[in-house]
């Protein structure tokens, strides 16, 4: 059976380039998905708008509908003045959707199964939210964790709870991504492999159609998946951005 | 298969951990690199020249739906002046007419009327010519009686009597009877 671990395993593509303290530099498939979805999110969005037409052709009327989904995502998660963020959020859901979805096509690499990478931009959000938030409102920022209107004594508890769940913040975030990506395709994988397994076991072999169906299923499903966690991604960074614009509980 | 294509690819991390793979810090480093050029990338594409094209795109459209819907809203202000002033005018027209319509008939009344008058005196004046007339006539006629009175007087006094009585005397015993 096929080792369901090794589609995640990262390929470097020529040599290493170079060293920086000790950690090699090399240039991964992982690198190649990432450059190819910017190259073709861009393509797309330049083409979309090139004729700027007044009645929208159909690529033209995808890229205003991701526009306004985004856009509405963040107007309501956010606040009206969370739309300084808009770019950074719909860089971040169009990024992770166009990946996810790469990580669908047969032999492709999901770029999101990597724990560093959905961190990365994990920590790129709370990162905005916590420098806009200083720079924003200082030390009312802070405000972020003493609800109002409490007995003093209950802040005891309510304080270290709020630091807590904003610390677990990104790390949900990271994880959330990851660990949805990473379980679905190393579900797909066993059950793919199953029909392999049962063809090649004589006579249970007439058992194969089940786990292809479910490979069928589980396919779709995971499609379902890889928009539905860029969205998660996207509405849960406009939640965290309103904290930053609007500390006060 | 998996052993094949990690010494066919070279290189490969978990190589020499054999662990798993997304947590093989040793492959950290250049993800983050990459990722960080890439976003970085996307970012400033995005924020700079893709989405400002869309934004502008759909600014651009719903101007013009506005623009389109202020030209609807005056065209329908203009339209409906132009009702009231057809009602205003139509209004005036209806009220001019009833005007001219009532001097006339005011100025006909009064025509008629004065020649309703002119006639009436006319009449009266005939009337009284008439009156006159019938009062000359009737005193002539009176006139006239008095005479045949006499004259019948004299003749049945003469044939009684077997003269013809005074002149004088009969016309004075007539008058004594007529003014009796």
């Amino acid at each position: 059976m096929a080792d369901p671990i090794h589609q995640f395993q990262l390929k470097t593509i020529g040599q290493p380039l170079f060293h920086i303290g000790g950690t090699e530099i090399a240039f991964t498939q992982s690198a190649l998905y990432m450059f190819a979805a910017v190259a073709v999110i861009t393509v797309v969005m330049l083409m979309a708008t090139l004729s700027r037409s007044m009645v929208p052709s159909r690529l033209q009327s995808v890229v205003e509908l991701l526009y306004n989904f985004v856009a509405d995502t963040v107007r309501s998660s956010a606040g009206h003045d969370g739309m300084k963020f808009f770019p950074l959020v719909f860089s971040l859901f169009i990024f992770i959707l166009v990946l996810n979805l790469a990580g669908m096509l047969p032999y492709g690499f999901t770029v999101t199964s990597h724990i560093i990478v959905t961190a990365a931009l994990a920590g790129l959000v709370i990162l905005t939210v916590i420098i806009y938030g200083l720079m924003a409102h200082g030390t009312h920022f802070f405000g972020l964790f003493v609800p109002s209107g409490v007995h003093p004594l209950m802040l005891l508890i309510l304080v270290p709870i709020e630091v807590i769940s904003f610390i677990s913040r990104p790390i949900s975030l990271s994880v959330r991504l990851f660990a949805n990506m990473l379980a679905g395709h190393i579900a797909l994988k066993i059950f793919a492999g199953f029909i392999a397994t049962l063809l090649a076991a004589g006579a249970w072999g007439i058992l194969s159609p089940l786990p292809l169906a479910l490979t069928v299923a589980l396919t779709a499903l995971e499609v379902l998946v890889a928009v539905l966690q860029a969205y998660v991604f996207a509405t849960l960074t406009s939640i965290y951005l309103h904290d930053a614009l609007h500390p006060g509980h | 298969m998996a052993q094949t294509t990690h010494t066919s690819t070279g290189h490969a991390p978990a190589e020499h951990g054999g662990g798993f793979p997304p947590f093989d810090s040793s492959t950290f480093g250049g993800q983050l690199l990459w990722l960080a050029i890439a976003f970085g990338a996307l970012y400033v594409l995005m924020s700079k020249v893709a989405l400002p094209r869309v934004a502008a795109i759909l600014e651009e459209r719903s101007n013009r739906i506005e623009g389109d819907l202020d030209k609807a809203a005056k065209l329908k202000s203009e339209t409906d002046a132009a009702i009231a002033a057809y009602e205003k005018a139509l209004a005036d027209a209806k009220a001019k007419a009833q005007a001219i319509a009532g001097e006339t008939r005011d100025k006909l009344a009064a025509e008629s009327d004065a020649r309703r008058k002119a006639l009436e005196a006319d009449l009266n004046v005939k009337l009284a010519a008439a009156e006159q007339q019938i009062v000359d006539g009737k005193q002539k006629a009176m006139q006239n009686v008095r005479g045949i009175a006499v004259d019948a007087a004299a003749a049945i006094v003469e044939r009684l009597a077997g003269q013809a009585p005074a002149t004088d005397e009969v016309e004075a015993a007539v008058s004594r009877s007529l003014a009796q």
